[in-house]
């Protein structure tokens, strides 16, 4: 009696509609978590009452307040409930529930299975297709085995209701147990002949979905010749059909068909040009009739397009889908742009001479107001930079680099520094851009940027009185920027008499007196802004003043005393050490700061090795002791003029700069570094080079040992007559050795490898290793570079040493790695026929 | 295939989640900050944000924002047409549907969307076939 009272006066739940508003009526976060806890304890009283009559009430609640965020597991057995169940509305939402608050992570889902397999046979398609829907949406490993039978049936069923949710069900066993697609194969043969377009939808990522998984379902499709030509049909009928209420929207039929056949046939015709060629006539079709008004035609372009792309297609067609892209750049939609965008990166690599008559529109684009489309833009600018557009596409794309925003100035200053080394047509040009982007953007730039930078200057004879004023006055004007005060700093220190000369030609000379320079370096060190690195940079280069400037030398080792109790390590060792020279050594002082000779040109490359990385290559000169000495001298000279940190990875290749010194070669070659050719001549060039500072090495006989023996007469011809020996030939891959022997030491043998690539695609990651008998030691030195271009057009050089002490018949097995056209390939060999000239 | 559907309102408020995948644990953090990101867009910007190792495709009416995450294999094109599709279905159901409408009908707008999308893919596009079997359901709890 008590009990029945008590459930007569107790009230019934809220409503969800009560909730909700009892919720928005709450002012702050924490009102909000009262309400709902309350709310939650009621429910959960309930729950544990096993009310039947509002346990439907209770869950919808309970959703929402899931929704919320909050924690509402306790409900999830009470969805059981509802869905075992008699009546649909309570199955409704215990489903619903079901879906909502179960994934495969609980354990209580297998509870549902029974449910759902009772369910699936009901005779209302209505509750199979809940389902239907719940199993697709949350069923596991488990479930699916269990009922994979019972999918598969109803996808043989009547219905076009339950088809289509049986087919998306199959698509998600699939996906957790791929043994399973085998049961379904056989049903989709006929799913494609449906009219209803809800069915035909679904059947078609079916099959996408199969395709995906198994390259053997992909065969299986591709063989039964009748799906493309189907999907063809389908596809025609729904452009032809003219207008067609059920599927139409904004004047295009049943659009998301047609993107999904799209993609389907995208599948199909990759890599298979029988499946392509089918296709060729409706990709034509659709590209030319659909509408391009409404972002609907345009979805289905771009779908269009992109299955172009992937498909071997025939070239005019190529070119339509490239000029259906240029159309969208000029869309006025930026979504439209975007994706435009967006695939001509992808395409850009393929299809260059295409995308290179949208390159105007591309660069517009730069200035656009969103920041993705512009972050798009300017990386498919880089890849079209070439020899004829340089210097209008550097002109924009400096532009651009000034107004940037910080996320883009390293990446893009990086790049406007590979593509202008690649592409400069002179040097004033090259030294020109360098200038604009290291006074633009200075504190942006890379390390490597700056040591490349330093090298350049120091091979551009010609232009070095040029850019020290320049330079001179952009640190006049701005100290900031650390790595233009760091270039500045070290060409003012170099080339300070060409600054005091004043001699440049269609400039005004820039009247400086050494005080004002001395101003302005002194202004460097003391300011606070400046890093150690610069600071280093700075007081290296006030020392080379003192034996360039004539007058103010009492200033500068007063100077230099200044930082000898200085607290930076570097600094205070390089004051002192600096401070000796005066003092003791100083008849020596003219001779230890001279001029360096010209650097090589180092591209900091990003793993684009096409920029010509000469690092350490070509080193066909055994190295005898003279230049080895020589190089210890460079070195110590170097580490005495305190070279920080970027001349210090150019010093080995002082040892044999590749690039020889303006004198023999032309200076584009020089600066592209791609004279990689035969290095046997290499050696004789050096000779001008070093020859300069041989009457100071003389005169520092006494610190170093015997430089005495003359380079020139060992370096020319060291290469005996030896020939050369093709030691691998495939695939378009020609590796060739050439040899000499080390004249120093005989039983040092010195090969140097070419590869060369026949081929129209470069081949990238290119990575070349060798292995001796054990009676052997090698050395491998860096190669050139990673990519080997295509076409012969340029090589990647590599030197191997061999110490062969026993004398030996030389054997050496090479692999290969590198990656062509995307796919990763590895090969070895074997090389015996060493000549017996290499080794006895 | 899609990831999610979200409808959040200009303040930041969720009015419905449907996730086909399972997020992380963080779900709600991640909610909020891929709702700060899209609310933050000007009108001028582009529909489609990078988040993470998925897209956004994002559609802005009246108050609500109507947020799709996918993968990368979709075209982002036709997730905007798919937006539009919801969106004119729930106002056919709803005759001139609104925020309110959709907050106090949870459960019927979670049930239209399940008819349209599931398990990530489009099930269904034509509105009427859609709401068929909420019209029979309405019907039979009357």
């Amino acid at each position: 009696m008590s009990q029945l009272l008590e459930k007569l006066t107790m009230p019934a739940p809220a409503k969800l509609r009560d909730l909700i508003r009892q919720i928005r009526s709450v002012r702050t976060q924490a009102e909000e978590r009262a309400v709902i806890e309350k709310e939650c304890a009621s429910i959960r009283g309930m729950f544990r009452e096993e009310d039947n009559t509002y346990r439907c009430r209770n869950v919808a609640k309970l959703l929402y307040i899931h929704m919320l965020g909050y924690p509402a597991h306790f409900g999830q057995l009470e969805c059981l409930k509802l869905i075992a169940s008699p009546r649909f509305t309570d199955k409704r939402i215990g489903y619903l529930g079901a879906a909502l608050l179960l994934d495969e992570r609980q354990d209580v889902h297998l509870l549902v299975t029974n449910s759902l397999k009772n369910d699936l046979n009901h005779n209302t398609q209505f509750v199979v297709g809940l389902a239907l829907g719940t199993l697709g949406n949350i069923c596991s490993v488990e479930m699916s085995r269990d009922l994979a039978g019972e999918v598969e049936k109803l996808l043989k069923s009547s219905n076009a209701y339950i088809k289509k949710k049986a087919a998306l069900c199959a698509v998600r066993i699939i996906r957790k147990v791929p043994e399973l697609m085998e049961m379904f194969l056989p049903a989709t043969k006929n799913l494609l002949n449906e009219k209803n377009h809800g069915v035909l939808l679904t059947a078609v990522c079916l099959i996408t979905e199969m395709c995906d998984k198994s390259p053997d379902a992909l065969a299986h499709f591709r063989k039964q010749n009748k799906m493309v030509p189907q999907l063809v049909r389908i596809l025609k009928n729904l452009i032809m059909a003219g207008y067609s209420p059920e599927h139409d929207v904004s004047g295009v039929s049943d659009p998301f068909l047609q993107v999904r056949i799209l993609r389907l046939l995208r599948l199909l015709g990759k890599n298979d040009s029988e499946a392509s060629e089918a296709m060729n006539d409706i990709l034509a079709q659709v590209a030319t009739n659909t509408e391009t008004t409404k972002n609907v035609g345009n979805s289905i372009l771009y779908e269009t397009v992109l299955t172009i792309m992937d498909i071997k297609s025939e070239s005019g067609l190529r070119v339509l889908a490239v000029n259906i892209l240029g159309r969208f750049l000029l869309n006025n939609d930026k979504n439209i742009r975007y994706v435009a965008l967006n695939s001509l990166l992808k395409t850009v690599q393929t299809d260059l001479n295409a995308v290179q008559r949208h390159r105007s529109t591309i660069v517009d684009c730069l200035k656009d107001p969103d920041i993705s489309i512009r972050k798009r833009a300017m990386e498919l600018s880089f890849a079209l930079v070439n020899s004829n557009n340089v210097r209008g596409m550097m002109k924009e794309l400096i532009f651009f680099l000034e107004k940037a925003d910080a996320i883009f100035k390293v990446d893009c200053t990086s790049n406007i520094c590979i593509a202008a080394d690649k592409y400069a047509p002179n040097k004033r040009w090259h030294i020109d851009t360098m200038l604009k982007v290291l006074s633009t953007s200075g504190s942006y730039v890379r390390d490597d940027v700056i040591a490349h930078m330093i090298s350049l200057v120091s091979e551009a004879s010609s232009l070095q009185a040029y850019t020290v004023q320049h330079l001179f006055r952009a640190i006049q004007e701005d100290t900031t920027q650390q790595p233009l005060v760091q270039v500045a700093s070290w060409c003012v220190g170099e080339y300070g008499d060409l600054l005091m000369s004043g001699q440049v030609e269609e400039e005004e000379p820039l009247q400086v007196t050494e005080d004002e320079v001395l101003d302005t370096l002194e202004k460097i060190m003391n300011s606070s802004g400046s890093t150690a690195v610069t600071k280093s940079f700075t007081l290296t280069a006030i020392m080379k003043l003192s034996t360039r400037f004539t007058q103010t030398i009492p200033r500068i080792q007063a100077l230099m005393d200044q930082f000898g109790s200085s607290v930076d390590m570097e600094l205070q060792q390089r004051s002192v050490e600096f401070g000796k020279l005066f003092k003791s050594y100083d008849h020596m002082r003219s001779g230890l700061l001279e001029r360096m000779p010209p650097l090589d040109a180092k591209v900091g490359s990003k793993g684009d090795g096409e920029g010509a990385n000469t690092n350490g290559e070509t080193t066909a000169v055994s190295p005898p002791t003279s230049p080895a000495v020589k190089q210890e001298e460079g070195n110590a000279l170097l580490d005495l003029l305190g070279g920080g940190p970027s001349p210090a990875p150019v010093i080995p290749q002082m040892e044999k700069p590749a690039a020889p010194p303006a004198a023999n070669n032309d200076l584009l070659g020089d600066l592209l570094g791609l004279d990689l050719t035969s290095p046997a001549p290499g050696p004789a060039p050096i000779v001008p080079g070093m020859s300069a500072p041989q009457p100071q090495m003389d005169m520092l006989g006494g610190l170093m040992d015997g430089v005495a023996a003359q380079p020139a007469g060992q370096m020319s011809a060291n290469n005996l007559g030896i020939p050369s020996l093709t030691a691998y030939e495939k695939n378009g891959l020609k590796i060739e050795f050439s040899f000499q022997r080390d004249n120093s030491n005989a039983n040092v043998a010195i090969i140097t490898l070419t590869a060369t690539n026949s081929t129209d695609t470069p081949m990238n990651e290119f990575v070349f290793q060798a292995a001796v008998p054990k009676t052997f030691q090698l050395q491998l030195q860096s190669p050139s570079g990673s990519v080997v271009p295509p076409s012969n057009m340029g090589v990647v050089t590599q030197v191997i040493k061999i110490l062969n002490p026993q004398k030996a018949p030389i054997r050496m097995r090479i692999k290969l790695t590198y990656n062509y056209k995307g796919t990763d390939i590895n090969d070895m060999g074997e090389v015996n026929s060493f000549p017996a000239a290499l080794w006895q | 295939m899609l990831k999610f559907i979200l409808l959040v309102n200009k303040q930041g408020q969720t009015r419905l989640a449907q996730y086909y995948e399972h997020p992380e644990h963080e779900r709600v953090s991640i909610e909020r900050d891929i709702i700060r990101k899209c609310l933050a867009r000007e009108d001028s910007q582009c529909s489609f944000l990078e988040y993470k190792n998925f897209k956004l495709v994002y559609r802005r009416y009246a108050s609500l924002y109507f947020i799709v995450g996918v993968d990368h294999t979709e075209n982002e094109l036709a997730i905007l047409e798919l937006i539009h599709n919801i969106v004119e279905t729930y106002d056919k159901y709803f005759d001139k549907v609104c925020e309110l409408d959709i907050m106090f009908n949870l459960d019927k707008a979670y049930m239209i969307l399940e008819e349209m999308v599931m398990n990530g893919r489009i099930v269904e596009m034509n509105q009427n076939r859609i709401l068929l079997p909420i019209r029979v359901m309405d019907q039979a709890a009357q």
